[in-house]
């Protein structure tokens, strides 16, 4: 079976115009690789600044990679596919209260997306926008509020349904769960793992949280300093781990639920 | 005797509806040499107990205790200086956003030898003085794990990551030799290695001086791992009270146990793939709290009664607020 989305040999390069410690080097995301089915999801671990929000802005193309490339279908996507790109991986952003625009009603937000990659007439979007709150569990008439009426819990839905609301085969997702207190973070993985059974959406998440990740992810992706030390099948690496760095991370996870550090 | 001792902390806020109770009859302490854990969600008023403790509050909003105690002695009787020398000496916050939280126009190291005490630098010549300022400054950033001294100290907030920046606000909020240390989600949105490096810190600070902690967060994995005792906030009413072990096995209130669903690692059956249990709906915003038990609407046990407040009710250690609570079995 041909894979949804693969991604083979991507390498990207970051100068970064003035560094704070004068031997720094500039950044390098080196030969990644991997691929996902329709209705996978690839959990992306790490640490800070270990490249993952730099892969997951390669993915949806805020930047260009340097050589290598992205397939989606087996079809190589370019920087021409820009509009292919949009229609078809979408992205969430890390704070979503930041990501939404303050000056917009919510309604607005979701139609700009319509608006720019599709072909609709006003009517039509009305309707796509109404089916789309549906979808994530919000009500037709929170289209007409603004960002500061609804909660966190709200929000995190409002930034999935602008992620959805063009039939995206793709998402892409940094840190969607970390900003989300517990009892409205199970809501909202719920909410995902309902959708993504549902539309047989491929999920790319970046994450902190171990116990998250084992719980609702496939594969999984360990990267340090913008090399993959790691990757495959979620259970085959947490009860398994090859690298000393994975070692270390699953280690400290599970010194951490059992209380013992 | 213990450290801190609060019982029905009430908090009012002045809002355009009139007065809310932003805290309602709040209640813990602390003692000496213990960790206690506050958990809420945002808005559950964590950080305003924080900041009723240090006195950080806008005056106008009113605030009453049955007795709010630091070592015997009433905070909120005493005068503002006294209670402002106590909050020097003795109390040390590390607040929730380091970025914002430092000041941004003085270098680090400036910030933290400013708040070395004069205790610390008595029985020497004045011109000795910025030297061993220097000395205290340095040892304690290699106490939380800063090794790189010298460019930490010369750097600016923005110009350091999150976690150095918060390893320095502990350095910071330690430098003063504190009794109480209140870390004020310290662990925010830390990988798994660096939250453990900064728990160890805490846990190690606690045995070896004997510091109490007040360790407010969300973050479940770090509060069981670390804390010997648990207050659970649920929108400003202390749902629980108690024992961490005692809580982790058998959870009184329906909101503590929702609250231990919501951690996946916690679920040792949990097939994967499944559905988390949760609570209905979300915290209900300032201006629509319900009355009686907050938690009544979302709550799966609620009945009639729980339109009024329970009592807080106790076996042995543990304190809870419910009229239905799980140990029972619902009519």
């Amino acid at each position: 079976m041909s894979s949804l989305l693969s991604v083979e040999n991507l390498n990207y390069y970051h100068k970064s115009r003035h560094t704070l410690f004068k031997n720094k080097k500039p950044f390098h995301l080196t030969d990644v690789n991997f691929s996902i089915n329709a209705g996978e999801t690839l959990a992306i671990i790490g640490d800070n600044g270990s490249g993952k929000s730099t892969l997951a802005n390669l993915l949806v193309g805020v930047y260009k990679p340097a050589s290598g490339c992205i397939q989606l279908n087996d079809k190589t996507l370019a920087a021409k596919h820009s509009k292919e790109r949009c229609l078809n991986i979408r992205m969430i952003f890390q704070n979503t209260k930041e990501s939404i625009n303050p000056a917009m009603t919510l309604g607005d937000i979701l139609d700009e997306s319509l608006v720019l990659n599709t072909k609709l007439t006003a009517q039509q979007r009305v309707e796509q926008i109404d089916k789309t709150l549906r979808l994530v569990g919000l009500l037709p008439e929170h289209k007409y509020f603004y960002r500061h009426k609804l909660s966190d819990g709200q929000l995190q839905r409002i930034a999935l349904a602008r992620a959805l609301i063009l039939n995206p085969k793709v998402i892409v997702a940094d840190e969607p769960f970390a900003a989300l207190d517990p009892s409205v973070r199970s809501q909202t993985i719920n909410l995902f793992m309902r959708l993504q059974k549902d539309l047989g959406l491929g999920f790319v998440f970046i994450a902190h949280n171990l116990g998250i990740v084992r719980h609702i992810s496939d594969r999984m992706l360990v990267m340090q300093d913008g090399r993959v030390v790691e990757s495959g099948k979620t259970e085959v690496l947490i009860n398994w781990p090859k690298s000393e760095y994975t070692k270390q991370l699953i280690h400290s996870y599970y010194s951490l639920v059992n209380g013992q550090y | 005797m213990p450290l801190l001792d609060v019982k029905n902390l009430t908090l009012e806020m002045d809002t355009a509806d009139g007065w809310v109770k932003v805290l309602d009859r709040v209640s813990f302490s602390i003692k000496d040499k213990e960790i206690r854990a506050l958990v809420g969600e945002s808005g559950s008023g964590k950080s305003l107990v924080v900041k009723a403790i240090v006195g950080a509050l806008p005056e106008r909003w009113k605030i009453k205790a049955d007795r709010m105690m630091w070592q015997g002695e009433d905070l909120l009787g005493m005068s503002q200086h006294k209670r402002r020398k106590i909050t020097r000496e003795q109390i040390a916050v590390v607040y929730q956003n380091p970025a914002s939280a430092l000041d941004p126009s003085a270098t680090l190291g400036d910030q933290l030898m400013e708040a070395i005490s004069k205790d610390q630098l008595s029985g020497i010549w004045f011109w000795q003085r910025q030297e061993r300022k220097r000395k205290i400054a340095i040892a304690h950033l290699h106490k939380v794990g800063i090794r790189d001294h010298n460019t930490c100290m010369e750097s600016y907030p923005h110009q350091l990551s999150n976690d150095v920046c918060q390893k320095f606000m502990i350095a910071l909020a330690l430098i003063s030799q504190p009794k109480l240390l209140i870390a004020d989600d310290p662990t925010m949105a830390m990988v798994a290695s660096t939250k453990i490096q900064i728990l160890k810190l805490f846990k190690h600070l606690n045995q070896t001086r004997n510091l109490s902690i007040l360790f407010v967060s969300h973050d479940l994995l770090s509060i069981f791992s670390m804390a010997d005792s648990l207050t659970v906030l649920y929108s400003g009413q202390t749902v629980e009270t108690g024992r961490m072990n005692r809580i982790l096995k058998r959870p009184l209130h329906p909101y503590t146990q929702a609250l231990l669903d919501s951690a996946p690692s916690f679920s040792k059956g949990l097939e994967r793939k499944t559905e988390l249990p949760t609570l209905d709906g979300s915290i209900p915003p300032l201006r629509h709290l319900p009355i009686g038990c907050r938690l009544g609407p979302r709550c799966p046990r609620a009945q009639k009664e729980c339109v009024k407040m329970p009592e807080e009710r106790r076996i042995h250690e543990h304190f809870y607020r419910c009229h239905f609570p799980i140990h029972r079995t619902s009519r």
